[in-house]
């Protein structure tokens, strides 16, 4: 190798360098950039009345999104009772039961599921619920977000199960401890935080789905008193007011989407926490 | 490396021993005759009788049968791959985890049918408690629930019950002098070898009958090692005890019977002295003096 | 040596303890844990019955010239599919076009050429975009991205290619190529980190060989790692595209919502997911209804195969501990 080639090779070297390294930094700039402006507008509107007050008709100035944030967290709630239990206890047979074609077969369904547009999920719980409710309602939008959770939690579940020690099942089996007692009170209780990640990561992922709401749960100006109304939520109100004409509801709508990207953060964040207390493997 | 002679015996070899052609033991007879020992009890904790293993197609123990005495030690060795640990879980039905595994042939606990229809696996293995040679005491759970959890999920509820088991089953485990001011601390918190004596004392808290143990110290240095054979030979007092080792000085120190296995079948079955400095088959003489394994 | 208490003593001596009972618990756990995971099966047929029944009434009154269909007018009751199709492809291809080289290089970059102590937070910063909700990046769009395209991008695109009839007509800001970009900012996270695991995954020996022929690092990066990673980052990329055609709200409000097919980049167009987004609640007959079903019809077809295709290309060759997340 001759003296220019060298030159050259190293030239080559730190520009390619330089280039992945621009485009990393270009891929994160837009993160930067939507902080920056979700600070910027709706810092301004996150005040006392945002939170507890209710929408204002339209064209009148201030009111809040108390409705759409407890809405938010009322979905999450009833989502999580369908997939909490469908999740975690398919999971459990994904990992402890079952023979090989059968659970291929299942994880690829479940696989097909999560690639499902969200609101493909909305049009079928509208056809299932909404049409023979003869409405909207918040029992909807809990199942179209819990259906959407059940392949997530399932995944993940059998994942986390399946890190479980075989010594462990060994010992707990020859105390004569019986097989599901093994699975719940044994497997399952070593494997519980990482079933809970499981279960917050889905969280956070449905907290922020718009499109199968927009036509299950479908949006409420006032308080949701029954769960077989309509209910408010944030990801709908902040759709809404954003195409809105109304100045002010652009700003109501910047500070939405500070209050719900920060409670999405926090779960995550929460989720980086509980799995910290693991050893450390040495990622790149 | 030495031959098993802890107790000072020379081993003779006469000349004629040479010729000696390999035959196996015979398995048409109900069970080998136990050379010069006296049974401790009339009835064997375990009578196995023509025992087969097959894991899919593959033949794993070849027409075992042997009797196991009670409140005694018997120790299981052989080469890798000869299947002392296939043999041990079979005895309390773990190779049955195993999904292609099936077995033949009659093991009677206490003269009952352990392999019958209408004996489910989870009732024998309360029955028959199992030591494993990487100690795994449950990692959510503090010392003293480690050893009454076999208890508690099999539905003891009675606090008094437990707490006396658990002093009892740790006094029996040599820990309890160690731990008994941190009961709650959690197990993981434990040495290894302490963390192995553990689990022996959850073995023991579900009271079995015999307890099975598959390389009990294997994983631990000597000094624990020494603590687990003391322990073994003051349990055998009480308890009817099957160990596998590869360690055969292990074996010499701390066993009365001894049975040497090689390629699935039981080869020699006798008292340990027998076995150590005057065995009758030459394959394991061979073993115990190393020439192979 | 402590002595063990009396009550150690095994009751084996007396009355062998009956070995004869039953255990219902595992039977009822088993099938209980098995019907839960047989629910994935129950929901993709409810998938497919819903759709079609909902279907129905357009499957029957179009047939295929649903999707050559080119007239999308609830008013007279026609209905053609083409605008969205072509609404989707073009947003897809224009936002892979944009995310892919952008990903894997950044992907590259964190697995072979950035400094140790700047890897974590830089993973950590793609993967809290990967969590921002697609309606909260839409709002950031309309207020911010849009006009700045508006303002700024699109009439120097239009000036130094505006010969090009994808550069040429009027500029409004929400538009296909607003779309295309928004949709690319939503896939970035997912193909960078799918990419990242990839890479992770070729064998240190490959690297190894290369470095020990002296060759320097991004030429290591070409040779050893790239081209043997090849087929399994195409298969991050399909699976970007998967994510892509599904992609609903943030493309809903930046890509002007007009059935139209057009050869501009800078003019409005229409997905598949954003038109069932914008009219299903506005659909006031029940053809209407009817045909907003099959177009999911469609969105769903595409999406399953797209999505099938880059779960083969990635257990076939992503290698070990890659997991196609959505």
């Amino acid at each position: 190798m001759n003296a220019t080639n060298h030159r050259w090779r190293n030239w080559k070297n730190a520009s390619m360098q330089a280039l992945a390294c621009g485009c990393a930094l270009l891929v994160i700039a837009p993160l930067g950039l939507v902080f920056y402006h979700l600070i910027k507008s709706g810092v301004g509107a996150v005040n006392w009345d945002f939170f507890t007050k209710l929408p204002k008709p339209v064209g009148e100035l201030g009111g809040g999104m108390a409705n759409a944030i407890v809405g938010t967290f009322v979905l999450l709630g009833n989502a999580s009772l369908i997939g909490v239990p469908v999740g975690v206890l398919g999971g459990v047979y994904l990992s402890e039961y079952g023979s090989s074609k059968l659970n291929w077969w299942i994880r690829l369904g479940a696989d097909v599921l999560n690639g499902v547009p969200s609101i493909i999920w909305g049009m079928v719980v509208y056809a299932l619920v909404v049409l023979p409710m003869e409405g909207f309602s918040a029992w909807a939008g809990g199942i179209v977000l819990g259906l959407i959770m059940i392949p997530l939690i399932m995944r993940t579940t059998e994942e986390v199960l399946q890190l479980v020690p075989n010594g462990y099942r060994e010992a707990a089996l020859a105390l004569g401890i019986a097989q599901w007692r093994t699975i719940v009170q044994i497997v399952v209780r070593t494997a519980l935080k990482g079933i809970a990640t499981g279960v917050l990561l889905a969280l956070a992922r449905v907290a922020g789905e718009t499109a199968p709401l927009l036509f299950t749960a479908f949006g409420n100006r006032f308080w949701n008193h029954s769960l077989s109304d309509p209910i408010a939520v944030l990801p709908l109100q902040i759709f809404s007011y954003a195409i809105s004409p109304y100045e002010d509801w652009h700003r109501q709508a910047w500070a939405g989407a500070l209050v719900l990207l920060v409670l999405i953060t926090v779960i995550n964040f929460s989720v980086r926490v509980l799995t910290r207390d693991r050893f450390p493997s040495n990622k790149s | 490396m030495n031959t098993a002679m802890t107790t000072g015996e020379e081993t003779n070899s006469p000349p004629a021993r040479m010729e000696q052609q390999f035959a196996p033991v015979r398995t048409d007879v109900p069970a080998p005759r136990v050379g010069e020992a006296t049974a401790k009890s009339a009835v064997p904790a375990l009578a196995i009788r023509r025992l087969c293993v097959y894991f899919g197609a593959h033949q794993v123990l070849k027409e075992v049968s042997l009797d196991i005495q009670t409140r005694a030690v018997t120790a299981i060795i052989g080469p890798s791959g000869c299947g002392k640990s296939t043999f041990l879980r079979s005895i309390n039905r773990m190779h049955e985890l195993i999904p292609e595994a099936r077995m033949e042939g009659e093991i009677r606990l206490f003269d009952q049918d352990i392999y019958s229809r209408l004996v489910e696996p989870v009732i024998v293995r309360r029955r028959v408690g199992m030591v494993f040679q990487k100690s795994n005491p449950f990692p959510t759970m503090s010392i003293a629930d480690n050893v009454t959890v076999g208890l508690r999920l099999n539905g003891v509820r009675a606090r008094s019950v437990l707490a006396e088991r658990t002093e009892q089953s740790l006094r029996m485990a040599a820990l309890w002098d160690e731990v008994k001011d941190r009961l709650q601390d959690p197990a993981i918190s434990l040495s290894g070898g302490q963390q192995q004596r553990l689990c022996i004392a959850r073995a023991l808290a579900v009271q079995p009958d015999v307890l099975l143990m598959d390389e009990p110290a294997s994983a631990l240095d000597p000094l624990a090692t020494s603590k687990i054979e003391d322990l073994i030979l003051e349990l055998k007092r009480n308890y009817t005890i099957v160990i596998v080792t590869h360690n055969m000085q292990q074996a010499a120190r701390i066993s009365d019977f001894t049975a040497f296995f090689y390629l699935g079948q039981l080869i020699e079955f006798d008292t340990t002295r027998k076995i150590f400095t005057n065995p009758t088959q030459k394959q394991t003489e061979d073993y115990v003096t190393g020439r192979f394994g | 040596m402590t002595t063990p208490a009396t009550s150690a003593v095994p009751k084996a001596a007396a009355s062998a303890p009956s070995l004869l009972v039953r255990h219902l618990g595992d039977r009822v756990f088993k099938w209980l844990t098995l019907l839960m995971a047989l629910s994935v099966f129950a929901l993709i047929a409810l998938i497919g019955i819903e759709l079609w029944r909902g279907s129905h009434l357009a499957l029957e009154k179009f047939g295929w010239r649903f999707l050559t269909g080119s007239e999308w007018d609830p008013v007279n009751g026609r209905f053609g599919a083409v605008p969205f199709i072509f609404g989707t492809l073009v947003s897809s291809a224009i936002a892979l076009l944009i995310a892919v080289p952008l990903s894997i290089a950044s992907a590259v970059f964190l697995t072979e050429l950035a400094p140790q102590w700047l890897r974590q937070p830089l993973t950590l910063f793609i993967e809290l975009l990967a969590a921002v909700p697609s309606v909260i990046l839409g709002l950031w769009g309309i207020f911010v991205m849009v006009p700045w395209l508006r303002q700024y991008l699109f009439p120097w695109l239009r000036g130094a290619f505006g010969f090009l009839p994808l550069f040429k007509g009027p500029i409004y800001g929400v538009s296909m190529l607003a779309g295309g970009i928004i949709i690319a900012i939503m896939i970035v996270p997912i193909i960078t980190s799918v990419s990242r695991e990839i890479l992770r995954a070729v064998p240190g020996l490959q690297r190894e060989a290369a470095y020990a022929l002296g060759a320097t690092r991004w030429e290591v990066t070409r040779i050893a790692v790239l081209s043997y990673a090849k087929k399994g980052l195409f298969g991050a990329v399909i699976l970007g595209l998967g994510r892509a055609l599904g992609e609903t709200m943030a493309v809903t409000m930046v890509i002007g919502n007009r059935p139209e097919v057009a050869a501009s980049l800078f003019a409005p167009g229409y997905t598949l997911a954003s038109v069932i987004a914008n009219e299903f609640t506005e659909a006031t007959t029940d053809i209407y209804l009817n045909a907003l079903f099959e177009v999911g019809l469609v969105l769903l077809g595409v999406t399953i195969v797209v999505n099938a295709a880059a779960q083969m290309l990635l257990k076939t060759f992503g290698g070990p501990g890659v997991r196609p997340q959505h």
